[in-house]
């Protein structure tokens, strides 16, 4: 406990460096912005603004990713409550009673419990995070080659099961994000695949233009018809504060949204996206007025706001302990990492220890950056979506290319953005995941890479992948998961009248 | 064709993709089972996603059908794949500003028909102060183009 306690300490001076400050300081501004702007969410902004941390030290370049992620968090709420437009995916749920709330004068009180619940929510799960990534990257040292790569086809097969549509689906985007990540040189015979004779393809498809295609094009893609600007509302800061019983009522909820959103969070997913329902639908459950949620119960608006903030620091474990991304966010900010010639998994802690310690206290200084912005600069904020989208999109693609264009200083890579986009718009309108593409593009390197040299220590038996117990639990495991997904959508078929 | 869902559509499309890649993979070396080479893992996940593929071309019987897919913004999806496009093809050789310019131009002045005053301020303004920003105060090399604009 006193050696976390040191590492934190040491945390801290990184954190409070001033550089870094600003950073999080940023990063916490532009990631309100973008949870407050409808269809953003953080994926595309951080897509987006991933090229602009290339110039950055790689805990500069975290520090600012994971600041966009959990101030897109905190930014979903306003649009959320004021005006009943998620942000982003996770404010769904605090649509139903914050914006109940707006309409009965409210909207004040609503702003500040989500708030609070946030700051709360993201604090409790730092320590959390804090106190369970090292021991878990401890334990994950003993991994050979066959356990990562049975880790990360469980990590696949997770994602896949957790997405809102069938499993096939899901399975399929990963399977492409992984032949995707197949072209350019084999590692280990340095023979090259798929380059069609473009150098630029040598070292693979990047993952920056198509992380900023699938996600940022394709967004501006679908929303660029919908060009007015909005007119709305803001409380003043007097009417910020909730009343006795407002604070009372979201206590309970505030601390099982944080603990629900943790735990959810580390499951490979979109645990953010998930929290906030089961959250809602724990603490109408638990209400002993279930009747007044969807009217503007508070209690409706504290559970899901702390749950997505919770959760956003619980898809940090698996990525910080195991170099495993739990989602498209993680993934992308691993993709950040590895640009800045960070190796992620279990040594990270031991090999990087101010960046893993730097990026924890930052978490907790953004917390408190965030807490500061999003009260009293609410009305100024929601300013944002006065300016005409017709405006905001070309704006966004210019600055989408810049970044693209930055990495390698190749018009390839705004091809492969453009035509990444073209997928993603596509894939969306077709009711698609696209996140298991990216995942699958981030992991196949590693994945064949562990792959082949699992077989070369096994000289050629597959036997190693079920013989060594870790590796033979998470195989099982994921076949299991493919059986269970694969009769859902029997099972679903077989029943009559079933869509 | 209409009558299809849209799950056999994708599905079939992803099972040609995948065939396509069998294809290709029959360039680079298989290896063997116990000792994979490069173009072992290529091959395996072909086949996943034609597998797969099938999966989902079997169970979206009942699904949504492809006709039921509303394209309204179709229009100006084409016009910013077009602005892509013409980005990649000028940016060497028009330079960032004047790349930035057009797109923006086009984008603000024809696509949204925001007027020709409000467009060129707003393409002019945004190319040059971007420009100023990245490439003389971040540091970030931006192409430049004749006369070194």
């Amino acid at each position: 406990m006193l050696e976390t306690l040191q590492s934190l300490a040491a945390g801290f001076a990184v954190a409070l460096a001033p550089d870094v400050l600003l950073y999080a300081f940023v990063g916490c501004l532009v990631g309100t912005l973008v949870g407050i702007l409808p269809g953003v969410g953080p994926l595309g902004g951080i897509s987006l603004l991933l090229p602009v941390t290339y110039g950055l030290d790689a805990t500069s370049a975290i520090v600012l990713l994971a600041g966009i992620y959990y101030g897109a968090m905190y930014g979903g709420s306003t649009t959320a409550i004021l005006m009943r437009i998620p942000g982003e995916a996770a404010s769904v749920m605090t649509c139903v009673d914050g914006y109940a709330m707006t309409q009965k004068g409210r909207a004040g009180a609503a702003l500040a419990i989500a708030a609070v619940g946030s700051f709360v929510a993201g604090t409790l799960s730092v320590v959390a995070l804090m106190l369970l990534a090292p021991p878990l990257a401890e334990f994950a040292l003993r991994f050979g080659p066959p356990e990562n790569f049975a880790l990360m086809v469980l990590g696949l097969f997770v994602l896949a099961y957790m997405s809102s549509g069938p499993m096939t689906r899901s399975l399929t985007m990963a399977a492409l994000g992984l032949l995707l990540g197949m072209v350019g040189m084999d590692t280990m015979t340095g023979l090259f695949r798929f380059e069609y004779g473009l150098s630029e393809l040598g070292d693979g498809i990047g993952i920056v233009p198509v992380a900023v295609g699938l996600f940022g094009i394709s967004e501006i893609l679908i929303s660029a018809s919908n060009s007015g600007g909005t007119v709305v509302r803001a409380p003043r800061l007097r009417e910020l504060l909730p009343h006795w019983d407002e604070w009372r009522a979201s206590a309970g909820p505030i601390g099982r949204g944080t603990v629900l959103g943790f735990f959810i969070g580390i499951i490979p997913g979109p645990g953010h996206v998930i929290s906030s329902f089961v959250s809602y639908s724990v603490e109408r459950r638990l209400s002993k007025h279930p009747e007044r949620f969807g009217q503007g119960a508070i209690e409706g608006v504290a559970g899901p706001e702390s749950a997505n903030n919770s959760a956003t620091s619980g898809a940090f474990v698996p990525m910080l302990a195991l170099g495993l991304p739990s989602g498209a966010v993680p993934a992308i900010m691993l993709a950040a990492m590895m640009i800045h010639g960070i190796a992620p998994g279990p040594l990270l802690i031991q090999q990087q220890p101010q960046l893993f310690w730097g990026v924890i206290a930052s978490m907790y200084v953004g917390n408190v950056v965030l807490l500061l912005l999003n009260l009293p600069f609410v009305g100024l904020f929601v300013n944002i979506l006065r300016i005409p989208y017709s405006y905001l999109y070309p704006s966004i693609l210019a600055f989408a290319t810049i970044g693209v264009y930055a990495v390698n200083n190749s018009v390839v890579d705004v091809w492969i953005m453009g035509a990444a986009g073209l997928l993603g718009y596509v894939l969306r309108k077709l009711d698609f995941e696209i996140a298991p593409i990216i995942l699958g593009l981030v992991l196949a390197p590693m994945l064949e890479l562990n792959f082949r040299q699992s077989l070369a220590m096994s000289a050629g038996s597959y036997g190693i992948f079920f013989t060594r117990p870790i590796t033979g639990v998470m195989l099982l495991a994921a076949i299991a998961l493919l059986v269970l997904g694969l009769r859902s959508i029997f099972t679903r078929r077989a029943r009559p009248g079933a869509q | 064709m209409r009558s299809l869902t849209i799950d056999q559509v994708a599905g079939a499309v992803f099972a040609v993709f995948s065939l396509l890649v069998l294809w290709e993979t029959r360039k680079i070396p298989f290896g063997f089972l116990a000792e994979p080479g490069p173009g072992a893992l290529p091959t395996l996940l072909a086949v996943t996603l034609l597998v797969c593929s099938i999966a989902v071309i079997a169970g979206g019987r009942a699904g949504k059908r492809l006709a039921e897919v509303e394209w309204t913004e179709w229009r100006h999806a084409v016009a910013i794949l077009g602005a892509c496009a013409f980005m990649a093809l000028a940016l060497e050789g028009l330079g960032y500003r004047l790349t930035i310019l057009v797109m923006l131009l086009v984008l603000a002045g024809i696509v949204e028909k925001k007027g020709w005053i409000a467009a060129i301020v707003f393409a002019a303004g945004f190319s040059l102060g971007t420009h100023y920003l990245f490439n003389t105060l971040l540091r970030v090399p931006l192409p430049h183009g004749p006369f070194g604009l």
